[in-house]
């Protein structure tokens, strides 16, 4: 037992941070520390960028085009790149899809998507839930009916994360009616592009457009695009959002933000002494700070485990969107009356009007209603608890 | 970085746990309280017989070498069994400090002595008053030629009455919370001066309240450098809180265990009472905090042989709150889904819930040890 990293560890972090000072443009370092609206433009370069250097999928394995890095130089990678300002990476397509494409998919699935996946080239979006199907995940009902060489779907997907964006999704779709509801589920992959998809915005609270409501009306697949069997999907779903999980900890933004909210108190006044100063304030951030060594080291506890980490990914994601809720809760403490201005304009990097008291104050509200989203979505804390209690405990 | 135990390690976490199963039943542990004698002479050999004794000495006083890892390994296990056996306070305090700061003599005196099983010590430092200020000392030790005279009040002096020997705090100079001016002694338990009220803990280990009036104590049982002692109890305290946090994370690991036993089996409304959301949730929320607490008992097990004396106290601090809060939460869980039995005495649960809750008291609670954290925070960002 060591909880020293190496110096092979400490070399390669070296390497990183270089890299992170030589690499990342400053516009875009600004826009991420500022925690202004995310932009597509900027998530594509910044992938370009990492493509360039051989980085552009730290998780995946060498043969695919990763890093082939382990899983402490994958957490070093994650966590200096979120403290240097770096955006984070999509998910949806590098973390979610790809590691089903390599699992389950045939080879010519695994030579026409992942390349694009790996450069960034092809923007991805999951198509999960829906309407009637949320935690209830297997009672999906958009169906895809097998016609020659094609299926035909038909239906809605909801909550479609930066869909508006989207090249490809990636569907449950049923396929069959029959036996158990996950007996009947399938995976398939379907180009945004294809007549018969329409995307309609849905504007969260904090008045932004992130999510999406995705329609399908008699839209034409090609077989082709079926991963691995019919009606197997439930197993690839399973499958992908344990992977989903482990990313959900989140450790690395969640450090760079911690560093921000300690600066934060000791920028901010509290009367004639910085905010740091106030007992009560500091005694919970101290707490949080805690929570986030105790999320660090059990994350890296976990992704040791020779046995690997299973359900208990679950405690990842539920400790990682709590505290990174807290976080974001007490940013927008920390800002206090500061906060409550809503100045959408001041969200972009141009923006030189007014505004009350920091920079720091002008996202935190909205990041807070925002991010209750943390606890809702990739399986709610609710639900990750209900896999605890049965693939851990047994109940 | 890995968090692996090595062969030799779960080899003995294995053997020790076999022990712990077999040869020390619920039963047979409360034998042992009921007799009042606050140790078992045949579970002490036992575990001198298995080496553990004298597991973190140098190997020249009969000891294995070992570092604070391998007392973790050791008080998960005793942890999970409830052992009241002094392992604390004669191995991790008293062992630890002689180990660190004793000198050659004390050392070779002393350290084979623990590690047979002979030889009980204590440590006598904490003081009414002082609640968990570890420099409030009042207990004086006045030069009076070349030997000392102790006088002065300690309280909490785990297994102070079971000891052969006290390892005693006193000021040599300086104020009541002054750092500086501290002095440890070796001090005879039956020496002329000493009284002992022994008493039982809740949880059935013991604990003494001893005065000191005008002890005399000769030159050679000063430990370490006169005026000068402070650092040395921070250290072997803080040795004891990262063994009580190991301790803590066998207990809430076995609490985990009974509870979800019971939950399974106890029936009502035609079903196991574990089928309920309701109860899932809470025993998941238990087994959370448990993983938790278990990383921050190897962070601090890691930190606390360090002489890096601001990280350390940094991780043994957080390590104490965070396991404070899950012993408190898992112990009042696990009661709670245990239902009416949860309450009773005849009920493993509740022997190990009050001891959750006594370790959370040791040493410095949840709220102690995070205002050190945060204080230490305010100190970095200044």
């Amino acid at each position: 037992m060591d909880l020293n990293y190496t110096p092979e560890q400490e070399a390669f972090r070296a390497e990183v941070r270089q890299f992170l000072e030589d690499n990342l443009p400053d516009d875009i370092r600004e826009r991420v520390q500022k925690r202004l609206r995310p932009d597509k433009a900027m998530t594509e370069r910044w992938q370009k960028i990492l493509f360039d250097q051989g980085w552009g999928a730290s998780t995946w394995p060498e043969e695919f085009g990763g890093t082939g890095w382990d899983p402490i130089q994958q957490i070093i990678f994650e966590e200096e790149c979120a403290l240097a300002g770096a955006p984070r990476q999509l998910d949806f397509g590098l973390r979610m899809v790809a590691p089903v494409i390599m699992t389950f998919g045939n080879d010519a699935q695994k030579q026409r998507f992942l390349p694009g996946i790996l450069s960034g080239e092809d923007w991805w979006c999951q198509g999960y839930s829906e309407p009637g199907a949320g935690s209830d995940l297997a009672s999906l009902r958009t169906s895809a009916k097998r016609e020659g060489d094609h299926y035909i779907v038909n239906g809605q997907k909801t909550w479609t994360t930066l869909g508006q964006h989207a090249d490809w999704i990636f569907c449950l779709v049923r396929t069959s009616t029959e036996g158990k509801p996950q007996q009947g589920i399938s995976f398939l992959l379907i180009d945004m592009n294809t007549p018969g998809i329409e995307v309609r915005p849905i504007i969260m609270l904090d008045g932004e457009h992130e999510i999406n409501e995705v329609y399908f009306d008699n839209v034409k697949v090609p077989a082709e695009n079926l991963i691995g069997e019919e009606n197997q999907g439930w197993t690839y779903a399973k499958f992908l959002l344990g992977h989903e999980r482990t990313g959900l900890a989140n450790v690395g933004q969640w450090k760079a933000l911690m560093k921000r909210l300690k600066a934060v108190a000791r920028e901010e006044q509290d009367g004639q002494r910085p905010l740091i100063e106030n007992t009560r304030f500091r005694d919970r951030l101290a707490q949080l700070d805690m929570e986030l060594r105790a999320l660090e080291l059990t994350v890296l506890r976990v992704l040791t485990d020779k046995r690997g980490p299973g359900p208990q990914a679950s405690i990842l994601k539920i400790r990682g969107t709590e505290i990174g809720q807290q976080l974001f809760e007490m940013l927008m403490e920390a800002t206090g009356q500061d906060a409550i201005a809503h100045i959408p304009d001041a969200l972009e990097l141009d923006y030189t009007g007014p505004r009350p008291g920091s920079v720091d104050a002008t996202p935190a509200a909205g990041d807070y209603f925002n991010m209750r989203k943390l606890s809702i979505f990739g399986g709610s804390n609710e639900i990750q608890r209900n896999i605890i209690a049965q693939l851990v405990l047994g109940l | 970085m890995n968090f692996d135990l090595t062969e030799e390690q779960q080899m003995l976490s294995d053997s020790l746990r076999r022990f712990v199963t077999n040869e020390y039943s619920f039963e047979k542990r409360a034998d042992i309280i009921k007799s009042g004698r606050g140790t078992d002479s045949a579970t002490w050999s036992a575990l001198a017989g298995m080496g553990l004794l004298g597991f973190t000495f140098p190997e020249d006083y009969d000891g294995l070498g070992g570092n604070a890892i391998d007392t973790l390994v050791v008080m998960e296990n005793l942890g999970r069994g409830l052992v009241v056996e002094p392992y604390l306070a004669t191995v991790v305090l008293a062992g630890g400090l002689i180990r660190d700061a004793g000198s050659e003599a004390q050392k070779a005196d002393i350290l084979p002595g623990i590690a047979s099983g002979e030889r009980l010590l204590a440590l006598a430092h904490s003081e009414p008053g002082a609640r968990y200020n570890l420099s409030h000392v009042q207990t004086t030790a006045r030069k009076d030629g070349d030997q000392f005279l102790l006088s002065g009040q300690k309280t909490a002096v785990l297994h102070g009455g079971q000891a052969n020997q006290l390892i005693v705090s006193a000021r040599t100079s300086g104020e009541v919370n002054d750092e500086s001016g501290l002095s440890l002694f070796l001090v005879d338990r039956h020496a002329q001066g000493v009284t002992v009220d022994d008493f039982a803990t809740h949880d059935g280990h013991r604990t003494a309240e001893i005065s000191f009036s005008n002890v005399t104590v000769s030159a050679d049982n000063l430990i370490g450098t006169v005026d000068e002692a402070f650092p040395v109890i921070e250290k072997a305290v803080d040795l004891g809180i990262a063994a009580l946090c190991a301790e803590a994370v066998g207990a809430m690991e076995a609490m985990n265990a009974a509870t979800l036993e019971y939950i399974k089996t106890r029936k009502q409304f035609g079903m196991p009472i574990g089928k309920f959301q309701a109860l899932q949730h809470r025993m998941a929320d238990m087994f959370i905090h448990t993983e938790q607490a278990k990383t921050m008992a190897i962070l601090a097990a890691s930190e606390a042989d360090s002489d890096d004396r601001a990280r350390r106290r940094e991780a043994i601090s957080m390590a104490k709150t965070l396991v404070g809060q899950a012993a408190r939460f898992v112990g009042q869980e696990g009661v709670q889904l245990h239902g009416g039995m949860g309450v009773t005495d005849e009920m493993f649960a509740a022997h190990l819930f009050k001891r959750l809750t006594l370790i959370n008291l040791l040493f410095g609670d949840a709220d102690h040890h995070l205002a050190q954290v945060s204080d230490g925070l305010l100190a970095k960002t200044a």
